[in-house]
């Protein structure tokens, strides 16, 4: 089953060309690294699928439905990059945060019923900060607010999940228990995945394939294939790409 | 004077009711406001009630419900220049802000002054509220209440995370036109309380008062709208007694309980770190 479809998306800030005609689909299941340099348009891509920004040309579909037209958000987890959407001073707590992940599942008046609360402490839980559920956002580390986060991503059980750049915070300890535990949600969950990251080596031993974006598709396919790529030979050079591919051995 | 004379008077109690509705609004808007960066907004809609105020005079009209609609209208105005002209939030309060006060001026001017003092809205009075005044604060009011009880974890998303709000199927674009809508309202019936002058400090103090010692958001909420209570009661109570005027009393209990809250919060950090 196609989760996303995106064919000939272009996208344009003012004059300047940030995606050009590109095509991809994500199955359920997939498990996908999107990755490339800074300004590749990786997160805009990502912007334009969950409807936060209007491409220029081309169609996105989600779940087999035109993103005009799609409404069924409860199937959708999202982390957006950090600390770029939101006030580390806010006077929420954690439990606070995590409940509004459950809102995409309820319809107006928005309550959180006791019946709610299985999943917010299995989210809590899996995350791991469920010791500090009643702590203020702004009173947590960076890695535990990213946690927080992840957590509010994921209460509602989401189909597909979306991940920009969550690891940026995290030591390299945290960091591998994140990807061991985003893995543990595609592989016994079928959860599809979809992260932003810089870290291809890290990524590249737990997604399913790899898309490296440059304004357009330089590359969609699995780790083995992308080390042995002549589009990434020319695009990298032989020397990097074989430092990207063994780094992780 | 004791509490017990002081509550003998039949305008005490009106002033005392309908402040304290109004107080609780504006707490919780405030909350809302601020988290938003949206503090000025009552200052800058403040200033339009002043030209609705002369307009209302101009045409012989009430101008509390005058400016209801013209207020609410500029406050969506204010939204519509940050979303379709991408103008900054605060270069749009500004706008909206000017045009409101050089419009009262020259209606002013144009009517070459009017039989009440449209300067004696400036600083507001609330002990000369009226009941109709009364009854008006209180339905709007809990208009407002009502409001934000419905939507408040919409509020609580946007506020939070408005690009994730949007992704949770939240209309944020609804919700940031209900908050402005409210704030126009609120805005109105604060004129009589406080003036013209100082009807932001009623939005903003309760609220940055709370959010030095809450714990919770729904918590910031509730202590934003005790503060916001008790300074209306003990400022109408300490002017009477003190033979001050009262909205300017109401800012600095408001202003006082900031400070005790700001004292208090350092306190406790000092000992636990």
């Amino acid at each position: 089953m196609t989760i996303v479809a995106v064919e000939h998306l272009s996208f344009r800030y003012n004059s300047v060309e940030v995606l050009s005609d590109i095509s991809f689909d994500v199955n359920a299941g997939d498990y996908i690294g999107l990755v490339g340099p800074n300004g590749s348009g990786k997160t805009t891509a990502i912007k334009v699928i969950l409807s936060l920004m209007k491409q220029t040309k081309g169609m996105v579909s989600l779940f087999g439905t035109k993103t005009n037209d799609f409404r069924d958000w409860r199937r959708i987890g999202y982390l957006p990059q950090k600390h770029t959407h939101f006030n580390p001073h806010f006077p929420a707590t954690v439990r606070e945060i995590v409940s509004s992940g459950l809102f995409s599942t309820k319809k107006f008046p928005k309550r959180i019923q006791r019946s709610d609360e299985a999943s917010i402490d299995e989210a809590m839980k899996l995350t791991d900060v469920a010791d500090i559920r009643h702590k203020l956002i702004g009173e947590l580390s960076g890695g535990q607010q990213q946690r927080v986060l992840v957590a509010r991503a994921i209460v509602n059980r989401p189909e597909l999940l979306i991940l920009d750049e969550p690891t940026t915070a995290l030591d390299p300890e945290a960091r591998e228990k994140f990807f061991q535990t985003l893995m543990g949600l595609n592989r016994y969950r079928n959860v599809t995945i979809i992260l932003i990251t810089h870290d291809i080596a890290s990524i590249g031993k737990y997604a399913s394939k790899l898309l490296y974006l440059d304004k357009q598709i330089i590359f969609y396919g699995s780790f083995e294939d992308f080390c042995v790529s002549d589009n990434m030979t020319n695009y990298f050079g032989e020397f990097t790409q074989h430092l990207i591919c063994h780094r992780h051995d | 004077m004791d509490i017990f004379s002081f509550f003998q008077y039949e305008f005490i109690w009106r002033a005392v009711i309908s402040g304290s509705f109004i107080a609780l609004v504006c707490s919780i808007l405030g909350v809302l406001l601020v988290l938003r960066r949206l503090s000025l907004i009552g200052d800058g809609l403040a200033h339009v009630t002043f030209g609705s105020v002369a307009i209302g005079l101009f045409f012989k009209q009430h101008p509390v419900y005058l400016s209801i609609p013209i207020v609410m209208a500029s406050s969506l105005a204010i939204l519509k220049l940050t979303e379709k002209a991408k103008l900054y939030g605060d270069a749009a309060i500004g706008i909206v802000s000017s045009l409101g006060i050089a419009g009262g001026i020259i209606i002013a001017s144009v009517a070459g002054g009017f039989n009440i003092d449209i300067f004696s809205f400036l600083f507001g009075n609330i002990l000369s509220i009226s009941q109709a005044e009364v009854l008006t604060s209180i339905a709007l009011s809990i208009v407002v209440l009502l409001s934000i009880i419905f939507f408040y974890h919409e509020h609580f998303a946007t506020a939070f995370d408005e690009e994730f709000a949007k992704i949770s199927g939240i209309d944020t674009k609804k919700i940031n036109a209900i908050l402005v809508l409210l704030t126009g309202v609120t805005v109105v019936l604060t004129m009589k309380i406080v003036g013209i002058m100082l009807t932001s400090s009623l939005l903003i103090l309760p609220s940055v008062t709370a959010l030095q010692i809450a714990r919770s958001f729904k918590n910031t909420m509730v202590v934003s709208s005790i503060c916001g209570i008790v300074s209306v009661i003990i400022g109408i109570y300490a002017s009477f007694v003190m033979n001050l005027p009262t909205g300017a009393t109401i800012v600095m209990v408001n202003f006082l309980l900031f400070l005790t809250a700001y004292a208090y919060k350092n306190a406790v950090q000092r000992k636990y770190h």
